[in-house]
């Protein structure tokens, strides 16, 4: 049953362009609304087994032989997650409906929506490692073509190219660190995976695959300093930040981190980088938040920071700290969702959402306002027991101060970390309060092009639900404690906690450290102009976004002047390179295996006729080159050619001599038929610097091939064939002259394919002039 | 013998590989030329020289030269003559459209 939840908004992603094209009268997202509403109502149906501690499991074989395989596990971790991605799912698709009118390019739209929903249930729901990176990756790709979406504009495609190339980076590390865990633990499961941990433990590779993996999660959930992409994800339709980038795909680097929670919970170093950069990511994101003016900016920085503090509480490590962990996830989904569509309301209703324009928008968007109030106040952890945000920064807070210090790593830094949580908390509280109150309070600011009004009924539906959730969990916070949170934490931690969560537990610790979080938030927001030149200095020109352009910008021009250094286009170059290569890797094999060996014994007498001709043959080779006149050049070349016929007739070669001969005739015929149309010879001077490469580089391939050829006639491993030949030519050959017998006989293949190049050569020189004549009398 | 042979096996190289780093085109082809002599050359010397008779069978005689590599040396020297004659029509067509055979002048563009 599993494999068919994940399969139906695939199925259902191919039918909507035909939905689309052939039932204009209904707004295609009334058509599709059912799918992620049947995938909810299932995943609901399936909350009693799983509360109960059993599991459900589905198999569909890809590849056996290579241990791919569609394996679908059902657990409290996946539920928590499946649930929210196929609920709020059906709150964005209902939202979009709204939001996007028809003449919008509404299959693409929701092409891509419900591509990214099969893949996200993909990858909550698998328990094959390699079916998992398989959906990671098409979340990827359709969060790229959702971010592109208005691919019109130059923004939108920015900020899609950026989302992708950071995402995709963290994917490939990730893959890396997942090929390692199958070889450490020799299985692709996660289920055995995990109980193989030991093995992870003791691995040499143990750090790297944790790096590897670590960097996935990070890149997809944008932690420091990978958050880059998320604020420009933002150019994205607002159900579609609303859905991916604030409740479901952020939160699968998240998801990754939890699942595997049994391999590297507990270490030092998991500890060190998850909380460390968490904490930073909290704290960076918030700080970043109050900055920004656009609506969507400040949540795209909120949710940044959100994540960073689940992250945080995951890498604390203790059950309370993971149960935690485990209840903002959910909280966080319901007010960010919430808030995000709020952000498109007010967009759809005004026409901008640059807050340093609106105000005052609370009398005109009464539903609207109410809505902002419990998500903004949620998120900011506002000390009233009505709120879920508040219970789980309570939480957090708590589980900062029970760090398990029985590592000295950990004791060693435990006393920072609430101090660094009630600061990130801080700027939390401003940025919440500064989207609430400069939204809807006040005066409006500046000309707005549409009067602003309230949003349909049906826009204000999906935030209405997902803010009744804020409040019901936060005034009963243990309706799902038992069904959802419990067998997740238990998933992710793998024994049971036995957790109420407190409604109202007294005037302790982290309510002090609540207020004093409120205390300095009023003060801060109160003077936000006073300070606000802060941003001047931190970050100033250290912005994250600016290295990620400079180096982007970077990487094409080192290729580009790389290139461009090497290939100059001068044939003389690259023949160089050849050369240079060829005497480089031979060169050094001769003198690395002491591969030079000459032998004196096996040597034929010197006469001295073939050692005149030789020199004849060398003396015309090099004036040839010396040659300056074009006649005189041609001649001698053919000295050479004729030399070496000479010296076949000297080595008993009879018809290569002639062959030679004829050749060479031929060869010297065609240069001086063309010796009237050929230029002249002495065209430039070369510099000497270059004159100089030429003759050492020459030079260096002739010794070379001197020094091979003797090598190599002086270790003769066996007998030549050649016996055979002889012996044979008269009697299976019928012919006496056995080089004749072997061209034409016992290697004819060879001959045949020499006459075929012989042709081609004959047509090409043809069509050469051919052409050109056609071309001259046009 | 065969050490000589090697040695002026090395200098065609030497001299073929020096045209061929040279601006015209005509050097080039040069070049070529003289390097399949010399690589002719190399393979006669390494079948080994002088041992016997020339390979056609005769009454009476026992020993003959390597007739494989003369067979190799034959197919390979129609194989460059053909190369070389469609490289010398390319070279006179080259220069009489571009008006140069100036090899570093015969770049092309950098969208070709």
């Amino acid at each position: 049953m599993l494999q068919y939840a994940v399969l139906a908004p695939f199925i259902t992603a191919l039918f909507v362009p035909f939905f689309f094209r052939y039932i204009r009268a209904i707004h295609t997202g009334w058509l599709i609304l059912p799918i992620p509403f049947g995938i909810f109502a299932y995943f609901l149906s399936q909350i009693t087994t799983i509360s109960e501690g059993a599991n459900v499991h589905s198999l569909v074989q890809w590849v056996p032989s290579l241990g791919m395989d569609f394996s679908f596990y059902l657990d409290g971790l996946s539920l928590l997650f499946s649930l929210l991605i196929s609920g709020i799912g059906t709150l964005v698709v209902l939202y979009s409906i709204f939001y996007l009118n028809k003449n919008e390019k509404l299959h693409n739209f929701y092409v891509f929506l419900f591509i990214f929903m099969g893949a996200m249930l993909g990858v909550v729901l698998s328990d094959n490692v390699y079916a998992l990176y398989l959906f990671w990756e098409l979340t990827s790709l359709s969060s790229f073509l959702l971010i592109g979406y208005w691919y019109e504009r130059q923004a939108s495609r920015y900020g899609a190219l950026k989302s992708m190339i950071i995402t995709v980076l963290g994917g490939l590390a990730m893959l890396g660190g997942l090929i390692l865990l199958t070889i450490v633990t020799e299985t692709t499961s996660i289920r055995e995976m995990i109980a193989a941990s030991d093995s992870v433990l003791e691995s040499p590779y143990f750090t790297g695959i944790l790096l590897l993996i670590l960097l996935g999660a990070f890149t997809k959930s944008a932690q420091f300093p990978f958050h880059i992409w998320l604020p420009d994800a933002m150019e994205a339709p607002t159900p579609v930040s609303a859905f991916l980038h604030s409740a479901t795909m952020v939160k699968a680097g998240i998801y990754l981190t939890a699942r595997l929670f049994l391999l590297f919970g507990g270490t030092d170093i998991f500890f060190v980088l998850v909380t460390g950069f968490g904490l930073l990511t909290l704290c960076w994101g918030s700080y970043m938040a109050v900055r920004q003016t656009d609506l969507k900016a400040i949540l795209a920085f909120s949710t940044i920071s959100q994540l960073g503090m689940i992250m945080t509480m995951l890498g604390f490590g203790t059950k309370e700290a993971v149960f935690a962990a485990v209840f903002h996830i959910f909280n966080h989904a319901t007010f960010k969702g919430s808030l995000f569509m709020v952000a498109g309301i007010v967009d759809h209703e005004t026409g901008t959402r640059d807050i340093r324009k609106l105000g005052g928008l609370m009398t005109l968007m009464p539903i609207s306002a109410t809505l902002a109030f419990f998500g903004a106040f949620s998120m900011a952890g506002f000390p009233l027991p009505i709120f879920n945000g508040f219970l789980s920064k309570e939480m957090f807070f708590q589980t900062s101060l029970d760090l398990d210090t029985t590592s000295p790593l950990v004791a060693s830094l435990a006393p920072f970390v609430p101090a660094i949580a009630v600061l990130g908390s801080i700027f939390t509280f401003v940025y919440s309060m500064y989207f609430f109150f400069h939204t809807f309070t006040g005066k409006t600011r500046g000309e707005l092009k549409v009067k602003p009004h309230e949003a349909p009924i049906g826009m204000l539906i999906s935030p209405i639900v997902l803010v009744m959730f804020v409040v019901v969990i936060g005034l009963l916070p243990n309706l799902i404690n038992g069904p959802i949170l419990t067998p997740a934490t238990a998933a992710i931690f793998g024994e049971i906690p036995s957790k109420h969560i407190v409604f109202w537990h007294g005037f302790k610790l982290p309510l002090y450290m609540s207020l004093i979080v409120v205390a300095l938030g009023v003060i801060l927001y109160l003077t936000r102009a006073k300070w606000q030149a802060v941003y001047n200095w931190i970050p100033g020109v250290l912005s994250a976004n600016k290295a990620y352009d400079s180096i982007y910008n970077m990487k094409f021009r080192i290729a580009e002047k790389t290139t461009r250094t090497y290939m100059t286009g001068s044939i003389r170059h690259y023949v160089l390179y050849i050369l240079i290569f060829i005497i480089g890797a031979v060169g050094v094999t001769l003198f690395v295996t002491d591969g030079f060996v000459i032998e004196t014994g096996d040597l034929a007498p010197i006469s001295w006729p073939e050692v005149a001709v030789g020199l004849v043959m060398a003396v015309a080779a090099f004036a040839t080159i010396m040659m300056k006149n074009r006649i005189a050049a041609i001649l001698v070349l053919g000295v050479v050619g004729y030399g070496l016929s000479l010296l076949f007739v000297f080595f008993r070669a009879p018809d290569l001599a002639l062959t030679q001969l004829i050749v060479e005739t031929v060869t010297v015929a065609l240069f001086l038929l063309c010796f009237y149309h050929l230029p002249k010879l002495d065209t430039g001077k070369t510099t000497p610097g270059a004159k100089t490469v030429n003759i050492i580089i020459s030079a260096s391939v002739g010794v070379l091939v001197t020094l091979i050829a003797i090598a190599s006639h002086s270790s003769k491993s066996f007998e030549t064939i050649a016996h055979y030949f002889i012996k044979e030519s008269h009697h299976l050959g019928g012919g006496n002259n056995v080089v004749n017998v072997i061209l034409v006989d016992m290697r004819g293949l060879d001959t045949l394919f020499e006459i075929t190049v012989l042709g081609i050569a004959a047509l090409g020189i043809y069509a050469m002039i051919r052409l050109r004549d056609k071309e001259e009398i046009d | 013998m065969e050490i000589i042979m090697s040695i002026l096996a090395g200098i065609l190289f030497s001299a073929g590989v020096y045209l061929l780093l040279q601006r015209q085109l005509l050097k080039i082809i040069f070049g070529t030329a003289i390097l399949s002599h010399g690589a002719h050359l190399l393979i006669l010397t390494m079948g080994k020289l002088n041992r016997g008779a020339p390979p056609i069978l005769e009454e009476g005689i026992d020993v003959y030269t390597d007739p494989l590599p003369q067979a190799l040396i034959l197919t390979s020297i129609v194989i460059s003559f053909g190369v070389t004659s469609f490289l010398l029509v390319l070279a006179y067509r080259a220069y009489k459209t571009n008006k140069s055979d100036n090899m570093e002048q015969l770049r092309g563009s950098d969208h070709d």
